[in-house]
């Protein structure tokens, strides 16, 4: 029997995905077999997609079946690219085209209060993520993948990433765990992705090969966007070497902390009042801080309980926190509202960017606040608190010309 | 031989005769002027009732002889009883045992539940559906199955189409679930409780016999007496009219999707922003779950500000009863209780009171509730640049919905359509709506999850929101972006000679057809 590809997805609860099943025949051209509910208005489109896809690999004899569930082309390809290379070993990539408006970098130091995961194999819930408006979102090849779903994701991500708009947020991507997360990072990398987490990471190698590595592909496809590096804490090794982690590489922008694994690790579970993680968070924040890099929290499992979510955030606030994953887009806004300066700090913000400015004015090069003088990194925090403010509507933008 | 097909004011071809009636194509808004007099239904006596009262007769078959049912008569039900209903099917199995043929059959709204009847539209007991078809009995229609052309008329068109005498109603058969022996009839209690009998009301008054079905009889005076015992001519008591959780409506959740809470909150800032949500303000309310979430995320606003909306109309539910309860809302007027809390309140609240559509929205009046609400909040399948509107097929030409009061309460002084862009890689912003059912000069804003699209007649909306926060977009721009995801524009459907459905305007004026789609 010849060799069969199959890929996708097609159960009810699968909108927006396909499953395509290939198998190479002797003779007879390409044949295409559709099933699916929106054949009368893109049957042919999904058909002329199919053979540019398998024309693309070569491909001049072979039975495929497509079941669809109302996928976008840009699904289908990598739908069809992954029946394909379980069927023959290639290399060629079948790109669809990358969107103009996602070729955009990030600043090290940007605001990552809510980053939604997106599960890397569900198309249903990319699509329309980026309206959303998260900080950033986060195409997951790890755990949200299962493991026979490993390489077909990659493709799929990979896609996303060239074609659906997130809006100006921070593209991210969680690759599977070193040393095989390296492989997923060839297939990413080109495509604009502007951060890296590391899942379960738990040593300064692990975040030097994913940088390496890195660093070899930028050096091939000549890559200019800088690409940061979020290692996730996720075990007790992990909590004691935070530090060396943050600052294995330049690029660590951020360290992010993952209660699920870490609590398993210590041989417990998590709770809502999370005394069994008050430890590993502060120990987390501390490093974090020390190796001036952002410290972002776990994500909080309730999607259905937003007030339960807001208190969890003022407390992560308090804490030190920069912000924290999201698993719905229901979340985001509290995670968000609930990250932001509040009025003292906003307060305290306008007084140091005054006396900033009226410093600068009067070309002096020490800023002093009453008889405090104020530090570079805290005149940069203050604005970037006022930029914030400023775009969440706490603060006018004539806040200059009002009274203190 | 070809039908006679003639352009309309809206540029559709619609046939002049339909159903072997003369048409009258769509003219434009407000340009059909009907004259005459109303129609009447016949005289009875009262020397022919049982001076005791008590019009009970055996069974619905005893109840139907005695209506004289013969070939070809017009008969109604309506859909109160929603996904529920017994009583439609148990009336066309009882008509199709009595071998009685060609019968037009004139619901406020078919159901799936309704797909039993599809043998008798095969077999010809039944040669039409006059009225809005759902699920199975769409598609049957829609692949040309159907011996005659099904006719679909808004809520506020088939009371107009009753009272012009376009459509002479033989038997109307009002599934009730309470009623006394007089006929005196109302939704309020018994097994099959479903609030408000709304749609009924027409239907009493124009038939020339009424038959009231009930599996709820109580002594007389049953009140409030919502179906008057006076115009009903027999009283048939059954075991069941209805399966009690079919009745509450499937829809009666606030949305949990994402990308449709996002479009109802923008629909609410949406009105907020531009000052049509004010104290004091009229505001319709649907039963779906984004125009739920509209109604909570509104109800946020009210109460921020301390302001009390005047007046909701519309389906009722436990949202909408729980602003009236806090005060938010000082009166419904409802046309349809969509849950069990809904149908509680109607019974204890007399600011929360039943209104049949029979006052609201027949365009052939003195005057329509439409007309003066503020807030206007409606679906579609698909809207086109022009902002006209579809609402009974879907881009595959097949017909899945009715009309509703959709077309009826286009009229209101803000008419919003909160609507994906694309449902399912199909766009819902397309070049041509499949099938014309609201003109675009009264459709002003569509929200959907990328973005608010203003119609741009509407340039007091547009200057006041110069400058505002608000996604504002340009439909065509919009447009482009969702045929831009959904990899171009989809293919036409193959549409076959034949019209398979005409829709009719609420003047009564064919405004397009619904052409067979070939299998």
């Amino acid at each position: 029997m010849n060799k069969i590809g199959i890929a996708g997805n097609c159960g009810k609860e699968d909108r927006s995905d396909c499953q395509v099943i290939l198998e190479l025949t002797e003779s007879g051209g390409i044949q295409v077999e559709l099933t699916s509910k929106v054949k009368r208005l893109y049957g042919k489109s999904i058909e002329a997609d199919c053979r540019k896809g398998l024309d693309f690999f070569g491909i001049v004899n072979a039975l495929v079946k497509i079941n669809d569930n109302g996928t976008l082309p840009f699904t289908l390809a990598a739908r069809i690219e992954a029946a394909v290379k379980q069927v023959f070993e290639t290399s060629a990539e079948f790109l669809p085209p990358f969107l103009p408006q996602n070729n955009y970098s990030t600043a090290r130091d940007c605001w990552r209060r809510a980053r939604l995961y997106l599960p890397g194999n569900s198309p249903k819930l990319t699509i329309n993520a980026g309206l959303h408006k998260a900080d950033g979102f986060i195409l997951d090849l790890e755990d949200s993948v299962a493991p026979l779903k490993k390489e077909e994701a990659r493709l799929l991500v990979r896609n996303t990433l060239r074609q659906v708009d997130f809006y100006g947020a921070e593209r991210m991507v969680r690759i599977n765990q070193v040393p095989r997360g390296l492989e997923d990072l060839k297939f990413v990398i080109p495509h604009n992705v502007n951060l890296i987490l590391i899942p379960k990471c738990e040593s300064v190698d692990q975040v030097k090969q994913v940088d390496n590595e890195i660093k070899r592909i930028a050096n091939e496809y000549k890559l200019t966007n800088p690409v940061w590096l979020m290692p996730i804490i996720e075990s007790a090794l992990g909590v004691i070497r935070a530090y060396e982690i943050a600052i294995a590489s330049p690029n660590v922008v951020a360290l992010a902390i993952g209660l699920e694994d870490y609590t398993a690790d210590l041989g417990t579970q998590r709770t809502t009042e999370g005394r069994e993680s008050l430890y590993a968070r502060q120990a987390l924040l501390n490093a974090a801080r020390a190796a001036g890099v952002q410290a972002i929290d776990s994500v909080f499992s309730d999607v259905a309980d937003l007030e339960a979510l807001q208190k969890a955030v003022q407390e992560s606030k308090a804490l030190g926190f920069d912000g924290m994953g999201c698993i719905h887009p229901r979340q985001i806004k509290v995670v968000q509202d609930n990250y932001a300066p509040d009025a003292a700090a906003i307060d305290k913000a306008r007084k140091i960017v005054k006396a900033f400015e009226e410093a600068e004015q009067k070309g002096q090069g020490v800023v002093a606040l009453g008889s405090k003088m104020i530090d570079p990194p805290i005149v940069k925090r203050a604005l970037r608190t006022i930029k914030l403010a400023e775009s969440l509507g706490l603060l006018n933008a004539n806040w200059r010309e009002e009274n203190v | 031989m070809k039908p006679e097909l003639i352009k309309n004011a809206a540029g559709r071809l619609v046939p002049r005769i339909i159903n072997d009636q003369e048409q009258i194509p769509f003219q434009g808004i407000g340009k059909f002027r009907p004259t005459g007099r109303k129609a009447a239904p016949l005289i009875p006596t009262c020397i022919d009732f049982p001076a005791d009262g008590r019009k009970i007769v055996p069974d619905l078959k005893t109840a139907l002889q005695k209506c004289g049912l013969r070939d070809g008569m017009t008969i109604s039900t309506h859909h109160h009883l929603r996904d529920g209903d017994l009583v439609s099917n148990l009336l066309f199995d009882t008509i199709h045992e009595m071998g009685v043929k060609d019968l037009v059959w004139f619901p406020t709204a078919s159901f799936p539940c309704n797909a039993p009847l599809i043998p008798y539209l095969e077999d010809g007991t039944i040669n039409r559906i006059e009225g809005s078809m759902n699920g199975p009995l769409g598609r049957f229609v829609t692949e040309g199955k159907m011996h005659g052309t099904a006719v679909l008329r808004s809520h506020g068109g088939r009371v107009q189409a009753l009272q012009d005498g376009e459509v002479k109603l033989d038997i109307a058969v009002i599934a009730a679930p309470s009623s006394d022996p007089f006929g005196n009839a109302n939704g309020q209690s018994g097994p099959s409780a479903c609030g408000v009998l709304g749609y009924a009301k027409a239907d009493y008054l124009y038939a020339d016999k009424v038959i009231v079905v009930t599996d709820n009889l109580v002594d007389f005076p049953n009140l409030p007496m919502e179906v008057e015992g006076n115009y009903v001519d027999y009283v048939v008591v059954v075991d069941k009219i209805g399966i009690p959780e079919k009745i509450v409506s499937g829809t009666t959740q606030i949305t949990r999707s994402p990308d449709r809470l996002m479009i109802a909150e923008l629909t609410a800032a949406f009105l907020e922003q531009s000052g049509i949500l004010h104290d004091g303000c009229y505001m319709q309310a649907g039963a779906g779950g984004t125009s739920l979430a509209i109604g909570y995320y509104t109800h946020q606003i009210l109460r921020q500000r301390g302001w009390k909306a005047r007046l909701a109309f519309g389906g009722s539910t436990k949202y909408m009863t729980a602003m009236l309860e806090d005060g938010s809302l000082e009166h419904i007027l409802d046309a349809q209780a969509f849950d069990l809390e809904a149908v509680r309140s109607i019974a204890k609240n007399a600011n929360h009171y039943p209104y049949p559509v029979f006052n609201a929205y027949n365009y052939h009046s003195k005057g329509n509730l439409s007309s003066m609400m503020d807030i206007m909040i409606l679906g579609a399948t698909e809207v086109d640049v022009n902002f006209n509107g579809n609402v009974v097929t879907h881009s595959d030409g097949y017909l899945l919905h009715g009309i509703g009061g959709w077309q009826n309460c286009l009229f209101a002084k803000c008419t919003i359509l909160p609507i994906p862009s694309f449902r399912d890689r199909i766009p819902v912003i397309v070049d041509n709506v499949t099938t014309l059912c609201g003109p675009g000069e009264l459709i002003d804003v569509i929200v959907t999850e990328r973005g608010i699209a203003i119609n741009p007649q509407r340039t007091d909306l547009l200057d006041k929101l110069k400058g505002s926060s608000l996604p504002l977009v340009n439909i065509r721009d919009l447009q482009a972006e969702v045929e831009r995801i959904c990899g171009g524009k989809p293919d036409k459907p193959d549409f076959g000679e034949r019209s398979v459905a005409a829709i009719k305007w609420v003047d009564g004026t064919v405004i397009d057809v619904v052409r067979e789609v070939k299998v």
